[in-house]
């Protein structure tokens, strides 16, 4: 038997060659690999890749036009934007709102009204006269349309029902930044009071950036004390930290509300030690919204720091303070920047959680304190307006990914530390 | 990995078994969800409809609250993921759902006729159930002596009456009104300007609020505002006069209601279209409509009711305190149903906006 085999071919028990054998163990081993990640690789298809394709897919859709008055979305789509429309697109227009179910109408026009304000009461009325208006010839059927609404001599509404036209445009995305386009498809402003959403972009970065410094200069010092405290005391003050950490963030959120407000705890103490004698306001405004956050998210900014400050050797500092630092510069030249793992660690998760806040401002803020996660929310569930809505989350995502990326470059993620 | 898949899906099947074994037993009943507006209100709706319905004709109703814009309806008609069944809602989200096929068209042979309600209080797609009003009151213990606020004009004038403000934060229905009732239109001129001219109409309304803005206080439930007013938080506050009322009146309060400029309309039962419990919605909102059912709800809050029949059982003891009391009526505002029916969705968008500038 071995004088016919190959001299360098080893042979497994049941006489198929070794390399064979490992090959197969080897294979099974990755399929049973894949077998193992397969859940979470299908969770996260279903429960995160799809849900963001497509909900950028909504952010730059139009859908309303083209769905319930397809002809007159195709006819529109061909007119050059000049004058008003040649009539027979009107007329297809009008044949198309004498037989629109009402939900579909009902579409259009909300989001013709977001275009132009008062469009859906005229588009109400030139649909109720429509059966009267398709069987006019092409040559009076401006005419009829004027006739029922006196607008329809304005070729801005004709331009806006263009606009609606195209199914994919940055109708929405523009509107997440104030801006729109006119009758000639220039970018402007949007009118005068509608304004909102650069403001609460802008907002957002404000609040989220000031709550990151307030807890990184609150976390700094307890993370310090954590970490040099013999263990026992620590242990105590760990669970200090941790304990509001388990805590349910409404419950935490909710206790602010009736801590701070004008007849709370912190008002009543206050005016009875004499610090003010009217109520103050502290919640419904921007300060309430700071307390909250930060107390929230303390611990965030605190553990990273903690468990990198844990690892630095004490005998650092008792060598730069036996070679002639004082305190304060050994503190910043030896230690801190072997804290920076750790500070970036805080800072980055306190800031990206703050950017996407949204129930704790909800509470605690008044209506200039919202941030933009509440205007998605709003959009999203009791506008209806889930175009804005989705776009208004493709600019979150973007604003976190860009944030996540300079971070890097600044800072490194390899070199960041959780735990 | 077939292994993992049959693994995965028998696990599926487990847990469905257990979800429906989990809630088999209620579906056994009839059972609805209605959307109202919580607070004192809900509760009358509790002890007049909800709990004599399990017992007479056999329907469990479950409670949810709604802010009251037909985007919320819109959103599980479009979805299809339906959470209410019966929705009490303000009559111009009723007639501008109903006109966009958001809303189902009501069973009106069921109902008795249209002819058994009040004019606009049956619509197509909508029954009426209460009238009830917008109005302002303020803390009688803190105006003891002096000048006691007594027209709308007075709760836009902080110069006067200096102090905070409480206003309703998700829609601008009634507050619109106010504001132009406020800047010195009476109330009868008020609707025929909306439909002239509704954007100089809101410009000026908005106007007229940016010179109180840094004074207000939001109230998002109804239940809210006379809390803030017994909070102290605000000196004056707007609210529904049903939770005013029943702040006097179940917790003893010496809160005072102006009736100068109040602002009227019904609430009424609506019904999303195209959700499958449809029949029910329809029994709930009959057994709702019968004359000694609806008559109930004045026991225990001071709305009206929406038929007539219903009208003479009303209790007695709450006539002076309806918003369609005589002596109340001097200078009321009937909200123009069809002006907010094409407005609502539009201005609630509006006035989010302004509140956040």
């Amino acid at each position: 038997m071995a004088s016919t085999a190959e001299p360098d071919a080893m042979m497994a028990a049941d006489g198929v060659p070794l390399k064979i054998r490992l090959r197969r163990a080897e294979r099974m081993r990755k399929v049973w690999a894949l077998a193992l990640i397969a859940p979470l690789f299908v969770f996260l298809i279903v429960a995160f890749v799809f849900p963001i394709l497509s909900l950028l897919t909504i952010s730059v859709e139009d859908p309303e036009v083209n769905d319930a008055l397809p002809r007159t979305a195709e006819a529109f789509r061909e007119w050059d934007g000049q004058g008003f429309p040649p009539t027979e697109t009107m007329v297809v227009f009008a044949e198309e709102l004498a037989m629109a179910d009402r939900g579909g109408f009902g579409r259009v026009s909300k989001r013709l009204n977001y275009d132009i304000s008062g469009f859906r009461s005229m588009l109400k009325k030139t649909a109720r006269a429509a059966d009267d208006l398709a069987p006019l010839s092409p040559d009076a059927i401006h005419e009829g349309f004027i006739d029922i609404d006196s607008d329809w001599a304005d070729p801005a509404y004709w331009l806006a029902v263009k606009r609606a036209s195209v199914r994919y445009s940055d109708y929405y995305m523009l509107w997440a930044i104030d801006l729109r386009r006119d009758g000639t498809g220039e970018i402007v402003d949007v009118a005068e009071g509608r304004a909102i959403y650069v403001e609460v972009l802008i907002r957002t970065i404000e609040i989220s950036f000031a709550v990151t410094v307030l807890c990184f200069v609150l976390g700094l010092p307890i993370a310090y004390l954590l970490a040099t405290l013999p263990t026992r005391r620590s242990n105590l003050l760990l669970i200090l930290v941790l304990l509001p950490f388990w805590t349910s963030l409404l419950v935490r959120t909710t206790s602010w509300l009736v801590l701070l407000q004008n007849e709370g705890l912190v008002n009543d103490t206050a005016i009875w030690l004499g610090l003010w004698n009217e109520p103050q306001e502290l919640v419904r405004n921007r300060f309430g919204v700071y307390v909250a956050m930060v107390h929230i998210l303390l611990p965030f900014m605190v553990l990273p720091m903690y468990s990198v400050m844990k690892g630095i050797n004490p005998w650092h500092m008792r060598a730069a303070a036996s070679l002639g630092a004082p305190g304060w510069k050994a503190f910043l030249k030896v230690y801190l920047p072997q804290c920076m793992p750790g500070v970036g660690a805080g800072t980055l998760l306190v800031f990206i959680l703050s950017l996407g806040y949204y129930i704790t401002p909800a509470l605690v803020g008044g209506p200039e304190d919202q941030m933009i996660s509440y205007w998605i929310a709003e959009n999203m569930g009791r506008l209806a307006n889930w175009g804005l809505g989705a776009a208004l989350s493709a600019i979150l995502l973007a604003l976190t990914v860009v944030m996540f990326l300079v971070y890097n470059r600044f800072v490194g993620i390899d070199r960041l530390k959780v735990s | 990995m077939k292994g993992f898949v049959g693994v995965s899906a028998a696990a599926l099947t487990g847990a469905a078994l257990v979800g429906l074994s989990a809630t088999s037993p209620a579906q056994a009943e009839d059972t609805i969800t209605v959307a109202s507006w919580g607070g004192a209100y809900s509760a009358s709706q509790r002890e007049a409809y909800y709990k004599p319905a399990a017992k007479e004709v056999d329907l469990v109703v479950l409670e949810d609250e709604w802010g009251g814009s037909l985007s919320e309806i819109r959103v599980q008609v479009e979805t299809g993921d339906y959470k209410w069944h019966v929705i009490d809602s303000e009559s111009g989200t009723a007639m501008a759902g109903c006109d966009e096929g958001l809303l189902a068209e009501i069973d009106w042979e069921m109902m008795g006729g249209m002819d058994r309600f009040l004019p606009g209080a049956a619509l197509d797609c909508a029954v009426g159930t209460i009238s009830w009003a917008t109005v302002y009151a303020y803390d009688g213990d803190s105006f003891m002596d002096g000048e006691t606020p007594s027209t709308i004009a007075d709760f836009f004038d902080t110069e006067k009456f200096p102090g905070k403000r409480g206003l309703y934060a998700k829609g601008m229905g009634a507050t619109l009104e106010m504001a132009l009732m406020a800047d010195g239109m009476s109330a009868s001129e008020v609707n025929a300007y909306l439909h002239e001219n509704d954007e100089e109409a809101v410009a000026r309304a908005f106007a007229k609020l940016d010179t109180i803005k840094d004074d207000i206080i939001w109230w998002d439930t109804g239940s809210m505002a006379p809390q803030l007013l017994s909070d102290g938080e605000v000196v004056m506050t707007t609210g529904w006069n049903g939770r005013i009322y029943d702040a006097i009146v179940n917790e003893g309060k010496n809160f005072v209601i102006v009736w100068d400029g109040q602002t009227i309309d019904y609430d009424l039962w609506v019904t999303p279209a195209g959700h499958p419990e449809y029949d029910l919605a329809m029994k709930f909102i009959e057994y709702a409509s019968r004359p000694e059912v609806m008559a109930r709800q004045s026991q225990y809050i001071s709305y009206g009711p929406t038929t007539t029949e219903a009208a003479e059982l009303v209790n007695p003891d709450i006539l002076r305190d309806l918003p369609t009391s005589p002596a109340n009526l001097g200078n009321a505002l009937w909200v123009d149903t069809v002006w907010w029916a094409d407005h609502e969705e539009e201005l609630t968008e509006r006035f989010q906006v302004w509140r956040a500038q």
